[in-house]
């Protein structure tokens, strides 16, 4: 094979180069350097500066979840490394595939507290899907490929790759491919056929059947499956938080999200089930409630691609281990053939759920004080932008408002901070998704508090013309802290404020903050300013856009399950629970 | 509490051993004994991990562990089908009127007296962790000043190697 004589740093790009990543998310530092340099002559791989390594990590993140390629981030040594640890975290509870490539201080000065020492593969063992550290030049290639691998099969997760800044600056000789050698990993894509063939017998001997779609349908690309699947057995369809996209909004078979904030159908078709048709999705705390009363009638198939998530939580009847794409293919072929046989009749399940639907759509009030109706807000940004757009939510109320008021037709279209419940999110994810879309509109709805957590990245946005749109729901404080606050500790309000909305001291003022940034800034306090608005972000791309809506505090998420309780106890609205016509 | 042998075969990589023993602290196992050391197969090393499950399946144990990159293989390692042995050196209080006694329960267990001072002797004895618990209730009333024990080592009892099917 052909060789050439290469720094460890010029190996470290080409080798991403080879792997085909054409962007990369960073923050130069000391330890870093020697791969900066070579870094500064590729053609293929663009380099964007952030204004903080977190920044880089959620980018990373938001370029992967929008494209479902390997989203990559890079940063120093010691700090800089420490500061991509909260997206690393993020990255492994979301099952995101990211590669982060840290400095390290020389391979002898490791061990000695040397300045800007930090033991990162240490510090993220517990939150990376693998992590190495690499102390020759000549192991880079190989790692960078094995890290490759790793972070983008089986389930998609974060790797580290931490390099000695000697091993950056050693030449040896390069060739690629590399050797790339992982005896223990060994991903099971391709399920039993047995196991397969049992899951369509109790699917068609059930009646009260439900598709319980996580996400892991989104990132093995099995929309089109699901999709195909759902029609055959005319079963009704649950997408969690991380699945919102994977099966179509506008659907008659949707039920919408299950889960604390889940819809009433679909909270309850969960919790009537006679069989849980569990497909990427790990069974939640979020989504179950109270474990042991979560759907008690229920049987269950459980399909993930990580057999350590099946049984984890909730015991599976039929157990399936592979690629969601793969099982729900062989799954139809196996349905085709059994309902030859038996055809399953599922009518009296759905007028039960029919009525559902019809007695308990998602909904909202308008506000006591007169100011805009939050949910109001986000449904127009949904309305007005499309089913093509993407929007990257923080975390908090505005999340969950976006995820219920927002129709999602496509995968994809819908990134969150699930798992961990990153605050500040957004802006950077925003950032990453429009870098692998540019010719998507791409929202960023925010919160006030998590706005205030990443919006230094909107200088990223503006100097490398990555024109993202930010609608903060601004009601002045951390909304779902206070709403659990209003309902669970008798409106005693700690330190729940944040005194950023039009009547309060206004720190920061969002739309100065916005100008400051070089975007174009917009505030919305009223009904009749909320469309404009929105198509003036729509038709502005020369910079990033911010619109501060200010909006009612009070408004609050509903449906809720509170925490820990049974998935019975769903409240339609505050002390109202649903009625059930002489069901149990 | 129930008590289970795992053998875990791993690559010899830096850091295996915090990655296994971190892996069982973040997901509430208990690790009662772990011993590791190198094996037949170069760059391989074999841990033998006792662990002390409170109402978990052993299953998540070892599915978790199967996630580690890292780790080749894993079997449980059930009483009736393998062997295990705990390795004890412990130092015992010696004087004139009580050194014989010491040496007919050292004969007794098949122990080994391996040093030998005036006033105490040092005792190095191999067996089950019962046997090892035995000797250590004859000897206290001698007075036992120092004890140190290795983990459980287990092997699976006829022909078959763990090693055979994961490595070329």
């Amino acid at each position: 094979m052909a060789t050439e004589t290469l720094t460890g740093a010029q190996a470290l790009i080409r080798s991403l180069e080879m792997l085909g990543v054409d962007t990369v998310f960073g923050l130069p530092g000391g330890a870093i350097l020697p791969t900066y340099d070579p870094l500064m002559d590729s053609t293929k791989v663009r380099h964007i500066l952030v204004r903080h390594e977190q920044g880089a990590g959620h980018a990373a993140e938001g370029y992967a979840a929008a494209s479902g390629k390997l989203g990559v981030c890079i940063a120093t040594s010691g700090p800089g490394a420490t500061n991509l640890v909260t997206a690393i975290a993020d990255a492994h509870m979301d099952s995101v595939p990211m590669l982060a490539i840290t400095g390290q201080v020389n391979s002898f000065a490791i061990g000695t507290d040397a300045f800007q020492e930090a033991d990162i593969v240490g510090i993220t063992m517990p939150i990376t899907k693998h992590s190495f550290l690499v102390t020759k030049a000549e192991d880079i290639p190989g790692v960078i490929a094995a890290a490759y691998e790793i972070a983008t099969t089986g389930r998609p997760g974060p790797v580290l790759v931490d390099v000695a800044k000697d091993a950056q600056n050693a030449k040896f000789e390069f060739s690629w491919p590399p050797k790339v050698d992982l005896p223990g990993y060994k991903p099971v894509t391709d399920p039993h056929g047995k196991q397969v063939q049992a899951a369509a017998e109790l699917i068609l001997k059930s009646h009260k059947p439900i598709l319980y779609v996580g996400g892991g349908v989104i990132r093995a690309g099995a929309n089109k499956e699901l999709l195909k699947l759902a029609e055959l057995l005319h079963a009704p369809v649950t997408t969690t938080l991380m699945a919102r996209g994977a099966f179509p909004d506008s659907h008659p078979q949707h039920l919408g999200m299950p889960g604390m904030h889940g819809t009433v159908p679909a909270v309850t078709a969960l919790q009537k089930s006679d069989l849980l048709i569990t497909l990427g999705a790990r069974f939640d705390d979020r989504v179950t409630g109270d474990v042991k009363s979560f759907a008690k009638g229920a049987k269950v198939i459980h399909v993930d691609v990580d057999p350590a998530e099946i049984g984890k939580i909730r015991h599976a009847d039929v157990p399936i281990v592979g690629d969601a794409k793969v099982v729900i293919a062989m799954l139809i072929s196996e349905i085709e053939a059994q309902l030859k046989k038996t055809k399953p009749d599922y009518s009296d399940w759905w007028v039960f759920l029919n009525g559902l639907k019809e007695r308990y759509p998602l909904g909202y009030n308008d506000l006591d004080d007169g100011k805009l109706a939050p949910q109001y807000v986000i449904e127009r940004i949904g309305e007005l932008s499309g089913p093509e757009a993407v929007f990257a939510a923080g975390v908090g109320q505005h999340q969950m408002w976006s995820a219920q008021f927002i129709k999602y037709e496509r995968p994809n279209s819908w990134l969150n901070s699930g798992g961990a419940g990153t605050m500040g999110y957004s802006v950077p994810a925003a950032m990453g998704a429009k870098v692998a879309q540019p010719d998507r509109l791409v929202w960023a709805i925010d919160g006030d508090g998590c706005f205030q957590m990443t919006n230094q990245e909107l200088a990223t946005c503006t100097i490398n013309n990555i024109p993202i749109k930010v609608a903060i729901i601004n009601n002045s404080s951390l909304g779902m802290v206070r709403q659990w606050q209003t309902l669970f500790y008798n409106s005693r309000y700690s330190n729940t404020d944040l005194n950023t909305g039009t009547d309060t001291a206004m720190v920061p003022d969002f739309v100065k903050l916005a100008e400051a940034y070089g975007c174009l800034g917009i505030r919305v306090e009223k009904l009749e300013e909320v469309d404009a608005a929105i198509k003036l972000a729509m038709e502005t791309n020369d910079r990033p856009v911010v619109i501060d809506f200010i909006v009612g505090r009070d408004a609050m998420v509903w449906p809720m399950v509170p925490a820990g309780v049974s998935n019975d106890a769903v409240q339609y609205a505050r002390d109202a629970a649903p009625i059930w016509d002489g069901e149990e | 509490m129930t008590q289970h042998v795992l053998s875990l075969l791993v690559e010899n990589k830096p850091g295996i051993l915090t990655r296994v023993a971190a892996l069982f602290a973040r997901r509430g196992f208990n690790i009662e004994s772990l011993a590791v050391g190198t094996t037949e197969v170069e760059g391989v090393s074999r841990m033998t991990v006792v662990v002390g499950l409170d109402g978990q399946p052993l299953e998540q144990v070892t599915k978790q562990l199967n996630k580690l990159i890292n780790v080749l293989k894993i079997v449980e390692l059930e009483d009736d089908a393998s062997v295990a042995r705990d390795h004890m050196l412990i130092k015992v209080r010696t004087d004139a009127s009580t050194r014989s006694q010491v040496l007919e329960a050292v004969t007794l267990f098949r122990a080994r007296v391996i040093d030998v001072v005036s006033d105490s002797v040092v005792i190095e004895v191999t067996g089950d962790a019962a046997k090892c618990q035995a000797f250590i209730k004859v000897l206290e009333p001698f007075g036992i000043k120092e004890l140190v024990q290795s983990g459980a080592i287990a092997i699976s009892r006829g022909s078959k190697s763990m090693s055979e099917k994961v490595l070329r």
